[in-house]
């Protein structure tokens, strides 16, 4: 059956009958139609008259300025609305990644709102591994930080996902690992009001979350932390743990995490942390198996180039680079000398013909 | 590398022909046999010098990328290899090589000083211990490079010979046992201050440094390159040398031989075709890896400068 423009106006009864909506009358959606033949111009159907918390939520959220239906968008064909917890709804847990996705796995949607191209890295992530893989309800799909109907930008203060909300929105979720992380000094920074201070996402990333004990996520996490802390960065990466791990492939070697924790970092002088002078027998021997009292007096963050924080090793490195130079100073002179005096006489005399085994 | 061959006839035996190791093949030209040649080298060190170039090329190649980790190059190549757990596995097997070459290298001098009583081997002409006369021959030397003076003449061994001896000796000392520290770290703390685990990192990286840079160019020009020896001084893969070559380079060495009639005791076979150019393919080899990691090494370190 198709309208005058020829666009199909059929509805299978027995689907919509089935459907949430299967118990409504076509005229109590379609209400401008009163009277065969329709209106040229039927109104389009409010969906906001019996869901009006939705559609508010709708009006003052990103989506607002849709200019696709705001509800179909999502809800798909309003012949068959099933409702959330139906495996054959649009909004259904496991359906919703795919349902967002319409839109936001676009590359042309995507340059036009200038939004960031987040769909496959969810997909690749541990939430979208557990959604489309293992097939978890539980699992954190788009609608689970983000909201639904009022969905906000990140930049708005009671948007879930503005960065001084995020712990409490994976919290949701994560509720020991927030409890942890609150009582951290990350935690205690960002609730009193550091926004510097990182919260979940900033070393999880948002969508592309890893299982941190990948790979890919222990080669990535260091430059992160060190992204803050430059000065202990550099000073790790003069270390053996970095040399060898900065390189891929070899991830074992310690990350800033392995030492002082990832949610509940605390301060060394903290009885508590893992790299309290009291705790680092421990906290070493998690790799070091005979990590002893003067093995851990070894600094994972000493600086060969401070003099009056690593007098020793200062002097080493500078007694080192004195061998060096003053070798090789010595020989470059020596050999090149060599070589100009050698190349010379060999001008006066000939060839000298050295080396004759042929 | 201590002298070995000098002034003992006796350690050649009938039957063994000098050229140990090279078939005293068919092919071995006869035209120009009138040359005399003269062994320097005795199997066994050259053999040695074969394992520590090897590996120590070894230990550069892996140890290079893990000093430069941040360097494109350098993860390319950790990458290409099998990833960093290969690199250090490649790294530490190289290293027990050359700490068993240098473990032999030390059995055979006690062997020689002290079961075979040879004479010489920790002083005098033929010794690798340093003397007065190498001292002279430093200044000398450098006298004669700006015209000020004579060409020294050399005994067995040349002052800078010595000291790439004594630069590899202690070398190994030092980066084996620092790396040997950071290998099996907890078991060296329970006599290493902490911040000694700080250090040995510092030195094995800087001594290794040094020793690549020297190696890489010093030695090789001082050695190989020079023009009096370009492109290659095939002694330590043949053994032997010409007797014009003999004369020149070793002058002392040469005259007190033959003034105590032990030159003839040295004559040597001249070294087959194949087997000296088998060993240049290997040393060139050599000496073009050593090239390349000059470059990444000097790269490496100025680009982080």
């Amino acid at each position: 059956m198709q309208d005058a423009s020829g666009h199909s106006i059929g509805v299978d009864a027995d689907v919509f009958h089935a459907s949430i909506h299967g118990s409504l009358g076509c005229t109590d959606c379609h209400t401008s139609i009163k009277q065969y033949p329709h209106p040229d111009q039927p109104v389009a159907v409010k969906c906001a008259a019996c869901h009006a918390d939705q559609a508010t939520g709708i009006a003052g959220s990103v989506h607002a300025s849709a200019s696709a239906h705001p509800c179909t968008s999502c809800h798909g064909d309003a012949h068959a609305i099933f409702p959330k917890d139906d495996a054959r709804s649009a909004v259904y847990p496991l359906n919703i990644p795919r349902t967002c996705g319409t839109c936001h796995a676009d590359q042309a949607l995507a340059k036009k709102y200038g939004l960031q191209n987040v769909y496959a890295v969810y997909m690749d992530s541990i939430h979208g591994y557990a959604v489309s893989k293992e097939g978890l309800l539980v699992a954190a799909n788009c609608m689970s930080c983000h909201g639904s109907h009022n969905i906000l930008s990140h930049k708005d203060p009671k948007s879930p996902t503005y960065k001084t909300n995020i712990p409490n929105t994976c919290g949701t979720c994560h509720g020991g690992v927030e409890a942890e992380y609150s009582a951290g000094v990350h935690g205690k920074a960002v609730a009193g009001g550091n926004l510097a201070a990182p919260v979940c996402s900033d070393c999880h990333t948002a969508h592309a979350i890893l299982q941190p004990t990948l790979a890919d996520f222990r080669m990535q996490s260091t430059p992160i932390c060190g992204s803050c802390h430059k000065g202990r960065f550099a000073t790790y990466q003069d270390t053996f743990h970095s040399q060898l791990g900065l390189l891929g492939g070899y991830v074992q070697t310690a990350r800033c995490w392995d030492c002082h924790g990832a949610h509940n970092i605390l301060p060394a002088s903290d009885p508590a942390s893992p790299v309290n002078q009291a705790n680092l027998i421990k906290t070493c021997g998690r790799c070091h198996a005979d990590a002893n009292a003067s093995f851990v007096q070894y600094q994972p963050h000493a600086n060969p180039r401070n003099r009056k924080l690593n007098p020793a090793l200062y002097f080493t490195r500078f007694f080192m680079n004195l061998l060096l130079w003053g070798v090789l100073g010595f020989f470059a002179l020596h050999t090149l000398l060599w070589f100009i005096r050698s190349k010379r006489e060999q001008g006066r005399n000939g060839p000298t013909g050295e080396a004759k085994h042929d | 590398m201590t002298d070995e061959t000098g002034t003992v006839p006796a350690q050649q035996p009938e039957g063994q022909p000098q050229s140990e190791g090279q078939p005293q093949s068919d092919d071995q030209p006869q035209a120009s046999g009138k040359e005399k040649y003269y062994v320097r080298f005795t199997l066994a060190q050259r053999y040695l010098h074969v394992v520590l170039f090897t590996s120590f090329l070894g230990l550069a190649a892996t140890g290079l990328p893990m000093r430069f980790s941040d360097n494109p190059a350098a993860r390319f190549f950790a990458r290409e290899v099998g990833g960093f757990g290969a690199i250090l596995f490649l790294h530490k097997f190289c290293a027990v090589v050359l700490t068993l070459a240098f473990l032999y290298h030390l059995k055979d001098i006690a062997t020689r000083a002290l079961v075979h009583k040879e004479k010489g081997i920790f002083w005098g002409p033929t010794s690798m211990v340093p003397n007065w006369k190498d001292v002279q021959d430093v200044v000398g030397h450098l006298r004669w490079f700006v015209g000020l003076g004579p060409k020294p003449q050399f005994e067995r061994y040349a002052y800078w010979e010595k000291f790439d001896y004594w630069a590899v000796f202690w070398g190994m000392i030092v980066i084996g046992f620092s790396g040997y520290a950071m290998w099996f770290a907890p078991f060296f703390a329970r006599f290493l201050p902490g911040w000694a685990l700080n250090a040995v990192l510092v030195i094995h990286g800087e001594e290794a440094l040094l020793a690549i840079l020297f190696i890489f160019s010093i030695h090789f020009v001082n050695t190989h390159l020079r023009p009096d020896s370009f492109p290659m001084d095939m002694v330590i893969f043949t053994g032997k040398e010409t007797d014009e070559e003999f004369q020149k380079k070793r002058t002392l060495e040469y005259r007190r031989l033959a003034a105590e009639g032990k030159l003839e005791a040295k004559v040597g076979d001249k070294p087959v075709y194949w087997w000296v150019n088998f060993a240049r393919v290997i040393g060139f080899t050599a000496i073009l890896i050593g090239l390349v990691l000059l470059v990444l090494t000097l790269i490496g370190y100025f680009g982080n400068a």
